[in-house]
């Protein structure tokens, strides 16, 4: 509750929300005010924004709805986002805890694995795996999630270095429990704020990382996504330049939004680290 | 008595809003004249570390001083702006620690530090610097003044480092020595020490300390004179004599009456079955090293056979680095020992696998030392005491239910158990500990230093308690402890461990009575205020 109220006091936070409200608004609203397929042809192509009520954000260069688009593009974003977070914190808080906690060879083992991925620009890699496992929606997420794993899992292993040594970690083992219980139960919950709030930055990278993939036209080309957009206008830059520049700003809000509110996250749930 | 070196003048310092009490200090008025000690005494949360830092004007942001005086040599420090509490701080009032090791920077050497006192406040030469600053090494009386000066803080033990901030703060030959708790993180017979130069070096250089301390025993053995201090509030002062032996406030007498007395009480007696049987257990550490070589070698235990009879508690005392904690560890196989055997119930503890012994942990429990990290802060009260009953099969309502029947026990409400341990005081959660362990209804109890981080009046009230419940459920108790005192107070029969290996062992009251080992009788000697214990005692029967 506290930290909700810390939450709270901080303005740039409110702002963070509020705008990643918006985008989850455009998500959810756009199967009703967009009844259409966004990529099915809808008018003229490349009208500009504002000049035609019937499109208030233009068309692109062949002719489908940009408003249409950006609203369906917000629920891939968000889409890709939330999912490869989720798998890269999973498979990060696997691996860090029990490298963390066991030490050892363990760690020795499971280190040297995620340093052979830190070492590989994870954009390299990314591209690697689209191009051998395909570019559709379900490959592209499960490769932006396997690529953004190693720094929570490094994060999480820190935690749980300098809490495994605590008394209570002791406590529950003269208690007798096992050491999956001790790990998911006692430690876990304790090692996960600094976790959370880097999830935040994970988001954002993950958004990011798809759309430079669709600005190389490596992502699935049959969904509507922002990055596919701002490859598309890469051909009509110098004339019709909004056709790249609005999911541009799309895609900034977003991933502003993502980092305030982890930004407000982390200043609520370390309330020690803010004051200095 | 001389003029008043610093005088507070009805000083009183705020805290931010949100505080467990509107002000850290209240309407606070003393005076330290030169050439003596007065000793400022209270429990944790009385504000007498919140004064040393007043004085300093060191205080935290949110921290403010609402109104009063602090007069030094005639000026006001409430009023000197921070260029002048620059020149007043080292050059005219010095301040000593209580954790040496965090007050120096680790990554500079001794004489550098000391030697930047001189560069700072003077315009002495590099040679000039050097000269004083070995000259103050030896008067220190640190073994060989060239090589501490050389060295850096972590190659010092804590006697050493401590007695070069002694050093640090004397450079400019201060008016004022604040020390605040400076011998708490010592060892007894370094505390000893300490408190002696403290001495020593005030008589001859004629300095006003201002020493804060929480234990009476340093009080007798160094004060001049004495204030008392609770919430934030001067309940009693007075010279040593007066205060130690005629209190007046009822706090002040509560304090003393605290103190835990040197002599053990007349002997129980002791069961002749024997429920634990340490024989000849040994741990080694191995640390760095590559393949074998370079690597240091450290006998934390050393083949150390030792007998625990049913219903008894041992005592296992020594001071820190004596390996004590480790035995204690190696006993509910915290740690394994590399030979010797631990016979419980008539089964070999240092030998069953991980999985027994997790199966047979209910027999034998551990209570720890520091009771804000032995809980999780994550889970509420009643949930910690439960879990250990729930691992091993009790259905999770049956095991709540006697989870508040514990608490009860313990001397806490049961609807406490509602609560997250950060809601609770050191006391008190000690006490959740203390159910936790018992949840399990073991027959022996390991006590790893269950006292040592509490106020001496909860102190008392949580042996009084051990010794209640050892009584009620027949329970067998291992009681590991540096504090020979407390050690006095509880224990049937006691060891003396030193580097490893148990120099002493017997009952009690012989062990205190009639030390034979040369280095029991040197710890003995080295509790602070021993003389006033011993009186304390005679006053007390």
């Amino acid at each position: 509750m506290d930290a909700l109220k810390r939450y709270f006091r901080s303005p740039a936070a409110v702002i963070g929300l509020i705008l990643l409200l918006v985008v989850i608004a455009m998500a959810v609203s756009a199967g009703f005010l967009y009844t259409r397929d966004p990529l099915s042809l809808a008018g003229r192509p490349l009208i500009w924004p504002f000049s035609n009520p019937r499109f208030l954000l233009g068309t692109d260069n062949s002719g489908r709805d940009i408003a249409a688009q950006i609203f369906y593009g917000a629920r891939i974003s968000l889409l890709i986002g939330g999912v490869a977070t989720a798998i890269a914190i999973l498979i990060g808080i696997l691996v860090g805890a029990f490298a963390g906690y066991y030490g050892g060879w363990v760690d020795n083992v499971l280190m040297r694995i995620t340093e052979a991925f830190q070492t590989l620009p994870n954009f390299v890699l990314l591209l690697v795996l689209v191009a051998v496992f395909g570019s559709t929606l379900t490959t592209v997420t499960i490769a932006v999630g396997v690529v953004s794993w190693p720094a929570p899992a490094r994060l999480t292993r820190a935690e749980f270095l300098s809490l495994r040594n605590r008394e209570f970690v002791q406590a529950g083992r003269t208690l007798g429990m096992r050491d999956i219980k001790i790990i998911l139960g006692e430690i876990l919950p304790n090692a996960l704020p600094p976790v959370i709030v880097y999830a935040s930055v994970v988001m954002a990278v993950a958004i990011l990382l798809e759309s430079a993939l669709a600005f190389l036209r490596l992502s699935d080309p049959n969904v509507a996504s922002w990055g596919n957009l701002i490859g598309l206008g890469r051909d009509v830059l110098r004339v019709q330049w909004y056709v790249s520049a609005i999911p541009g700003i799309a895609i900034l809000v977003t991933v502003l939004a993502v980092s305030l509110v982890g930004q407000g996250l982390n200043d609520a749930l370390n309330p020690r680290l803010k004051s200095r | 008595m001389s003029e008043a070196i610093l005088s507070l003048e009805r000083l009183s310092v705020r805290l931010p809003e949100g505080a467990d009490r509107p002000h850290a200090l209240s309407d606070v008025s003393l005076s330290i004249a030169s050439n003596e000690i007065l000793c400022v005494v209270g429990e944790s949360g009385s504000g007498k570390s919140m004064m040393a830092n007043a004085i300093m004007r060191l205080l935290p942001n949110e921290v403010k001083i609402e109104n009063g005086r602090m007069l030094f040599e005639g000026r006001d420090l409430c009023a000197a702006d921070t260029a002048e509490m620059r020149e007043v701080r080292g050059a005219g009032i010095a301040m000593i620690f209580q954790e040496p090791m965090t007050a120096l920077n680790p990554l500079r050497t001794i004489g550098d530090q000391i030697g930047e006192m001189f560069s700072i406040h003077t315009g002495l030469s590099n040679a000039e610097i050097n000269a004083r600053v070995l000259a103050l090494l030896a008067d220190v009386r640190i073994p060989d003044p060239k090589l501490a000066a050389k060295a850096y803080p972590h190659e010092l033990s804590g006697g050493q480092r401590q007695r070069a901030m002694i050093a640090m703060a004397l450079a400019l030959d201060p008016k004022l020595l604040i020390a605040d708790e400076p011998t708490t993180a010592l060892d007894v017979t370094t505390q000893a020490q300490i408190l002696k130069l403290i001495r020593d070096l005030q008589q001859r250089k004629k300095t006003a300390v201002l020493f804060i301390t929480h234990d009476f025993g340093v009080v007798a053995e160094i004060a001049d004179r004495v204030v008392v201090m609770q919430h934030g509030r001067i309940v009693e002062q007075g010279t040593a004599n007066e205060v130690l032996h005629h209190p007046v406030h009822p706090y002040t007498r509560q304090l003393i009456a605290a103190v835990p007395p040197l002599k053990a009480p007349p002997p129980r007696p002791l069961s002749s079955e024997n429920i634990l049987t340490i024989a000849s257990v040994s741990k080694t550490y191995r640390t760095g090293g590559f393949l074998g070589r370079g690597a240091r070698v450290t006998a934390a235990v050393k083949d150390t056979s030792l007998d625990l009879p049913k219903g008894a508690t041992l005592g296992i005392v020594g001071e820190s680095g004596s390996g004590k904690s480790t035995l204690a560890r190696c006993i509910v196989r915290l740690i394994d020992p590399d030979t010797g055997s631990i016979v419980l119930n008539g089964k070999d503890w240092a030998k069953l696998s991980r999985e027994e012994v997790r199966r047979e942990t209910r027999h034998i429990q551990m209570v720890f030392q520091d009771p804000f990290a032995s809980l999780n802060p994550r889970r509420k009260a009643a949930e910690l005491v439960a879990q250990g009953p729930i691992v091993h099969g009790t259905p999770r309502v049956t095991a709540i239910a006697e989870a508040r029947k514990l608490f009860e026990l313990v001397g806490l409400d049961p609807s406490a158990g509602d609560r997250y341990p950060h809601e609770f005081s050191g006391g008190q959660r000690q006490r959740i500990g203390l159910a936790r362990a018992l949840a399990l209804k073991p027959e022996v109890l390991v006590a790893d230093e269950p006292v040592s981080a509490l106020d001496v009046s909860v102190q008392a009230q949580v042996l009084k308690l051990l010794a209640d419940l050892r009584q009620r459920l027949g329970l067998s108790i291992i009681f590991i402890t540096h504090d020979l005192r407390v050690a006095a107070q509880i224990c049937d029969l006691v060891a003396v461990m030193k580097d490893g290996a148990v120099v002493e062992h017997g009952l009690a009251t012989e062990v205190f009575g009639k030390p034979k080992h040369p280095y029991t009788q040197a710890l003995l000697d080295s509790i602070p205020g021993g003389e006033f214990a011993r009186e304390h005692d005679t006053a007390a029967e």
